[in-house]
């Protein structure tokens, strides 16, 4: 039993995808604007117990399309980065997990994406709930108008995790606490979100995501606007909440792709060009352009 | 990825670095190569004059290894390298540290050579000197040239020819303690060229080390301290799989 599933925006799929099995290049007629022998995936993007299981993927705004073809997994408590030069869909494809492609218009998504076994763009998904268990940091940090402590009871609350304020009071200190917050902002818990160094609003962020137990985690380069201590921070961060969370992080720093990351997914003109291994993709990768992005031949 | 194309970077300054650090690499190469060559000749044709010059040459050998070791550190810290970029400065690191080392051994052929000179010459082991000479020589010649080309093919000749040169010294060594058992009193002399012998045959491991690295190199495989035909086996499952 399988959903074909699309955004709700645009016109009806016209694929059946054989179940789990990756197949080759879904191009529109007349629509092929990559070569697909030289960018097939290479290296092992299936794992044996997957949290996410994305298959074929496309992604089209409007005509032009900016994921081709994608299949993956993501494992749990897996650490995955991905990489890749600008346009070349790794944000895109990041934002499907949770939808986030919703808001924008012209988008529409096809393929198979599941979450534990479910289909997330299937009509059944509430996305209120699918967002609370697939979380999301932005690049920029961009914490609520409103205090600290608001700013990360505020999902508890919308989402009615909690009737008492000793409870919310709970969570949003063990939230802040793993966000390695807790110490710099418990004694001014009432002080604008946006008072907060660039770091700390980013790990306010990270608090906000968190405080509603969600399942994964993803982050769309979440430490470029941010200084290179406030970046270990975070990084230090994702090390701790990788024991606990699903992570998925879009990164244009490579050296940060390789300290933080389990496995390394290489994106390229909208194609999955490689998964492997973060240690190999930085040392020994199996594809040439793989090789030549991450050594500085081209970008 | 099988090629390596150190002038394509995005930086200009990154490439010529690379360029640089190959370039310093062969140069020094090719200084350690002449030293074998000078240390063997110095004994086959007891040239006192020439052992000294390969142990004045001694010192500009150390020199480039510092230098080497510098730009490799600088390449680090600088440019962060990945991939075939990172294996690249970590080859050369290991490999001017097997050049330096064949320095050494060229040094102490040298000093051979010398006492040689003093004690007079040994009667016997000339001949095997020159044969085993002539090997590593090949060998060290070979390694140089598999890393300037990048070439595999090469190195692994050079890898299974190294275990040759192994056998070779040890059937040489054999006969010379057979001939010192006989003649006592020629022991002080024949050691001489044992010495020597023993320095070519280190000369020939540190060859198969560096061919060792360009494998790494190329291939991104580290096959130090396997045997022959696991290596073998194994690149070809790399090159195959492609």
């Amino acid at each position: 039993m399988h959903d074909i599933l699309e955004h709700k925006s645009r016109v009806s799929p016209k694929v059946d995808l054989p179940f789990m099995a990756p197949t080759h290049p879904i191009a529109e007629p007349g629509q092929r604007p990559f070569a697909a022998d030289d960018y097939q995936t290479v290296g092992s993007p299936f794992v044996d117990k997957a949290k996410f299981a994305m298959r074929d993927v496309n992604v089209f705004y409007g005509e032009k399309q900016a994921v081709v073809n994608v299949s993956l997994d993501i494992a749990e408590n897996e650490v995955i980065a991905m990489i890749g030069p600008s346009g070349c869909g790794k944000s895109t494809f990041l934002r499907c997990l949770n939808r986030m492609n919703d808001t924008i218009e012209a988008c529409r998504v096809s393929g198979s994406i599941q979450l534990d076994g479910q289909e997330i763009y299937s009509s059944k998904m509430d996305v209120v709930p699918l967002r609370a268990r697939v979380g999301m940091v932005f690049q920029k940090p961009n914490p609520f108008p409103k205090s600290i402590y608001e700013n990360v009871a505020y999902g508890p609350k919308i989402h009615g995790l909690v009737n008492r304020r000793v409870d919310l009071d709970e969570i949003v200190e063990t939230s802040l606490r793993r966000a390695g917050l807790w110490d710099e902002v418990k004694d001014r818990l009432d002080a604008p979100g946006t008072s907060l160094s660039g770091g700390q609003q980013q790990r306010l962020c990270i608090a906000r995501t968190i405080a509603v137990s969600p399942e994964v985690i993803l982050m769309d380069e979440p430490c470029s606007a941010l200084d290179p201590i406030a970046t270990a921070k975070i990084e230090e961060l994702i090390a701790e909440l990788s024991e606990n969370y699903t992570i998925a992080i879009v990164t244009h720093s490579m050296q940060q792709a390789a300290r933080v990351s389990h496995r390394t997914a290489y994106f390229h003109l909208g194609k999955l060009i490689e998964v492997n291994d973060t240690q190999k993709v930085f040392t020994t990768p199996d594809h040439p352009l793989t090789e030549a992005y991450i050594t500085g031949r081209f970008g | 990825m099988d090629t390596l194309n150190l002038d394509q970077h995005i930086s200009n300054q990154f490439n010529a670095d690379l360029e640089q650090l190959r370039t310093q690499f062969l140069e020094m190469g090719g200084l350690v190569e002449q030293q074998v060559a000078d240390a063997v000749r110095a004994i086959e044709t007891a040239d006192g004059a020439l052992a000294e010059k390969v142990r004045r040459t001694e010192s500009e050998i150390d020199r480039r290894e510092l230098e080497l070791d510098r730009v490799c550190t600088l390449i680090l810290a600088r440019r962060q390298p990945a991939a075939s970029d990172l294996r690249l400065v970590l080859m050369v690191t290991r490999a001017t540290a097997d050049l330096e080392r064949i320095g050494d051994e060229a040094n102490k052929i040298a000093k051979m050579a010398i006492a040689l000179n003093e004690d007079g010459a040994s009667p016997r082991g000339y001949v095997e000197l020159r044969h085993i000479a002539a090997r590593v020589l090949k060998l060290v010649n070979l390694a140089l040239d598999a890393f300037a080309r990048f070439d595999v093919d090469t190195a692994k000749t050079v890898v299974r020819d190294d275990s040759l040169v192994d056998q070779e010294y040890r059937t040489a060594i054999r006969e010379l303690i057979t001939y010192m058992m006989e003649d006592p009193r020629s022991i002080s002399r024949v050691m001489n060229i044992m010495w020597a012998l023993r320095a070519l045959e280190r000369i020939g491991d540190h060859a198969g080390n560096i061919a060792e690295h360009v494998i790494y190199l190329v291939h991104g495989m580290d096959v130090r301290h396997m045997p022959f035909n696991e290596m073998e086996q194994k690149i070809e499952q790399r090159t195959g799989k492609k």
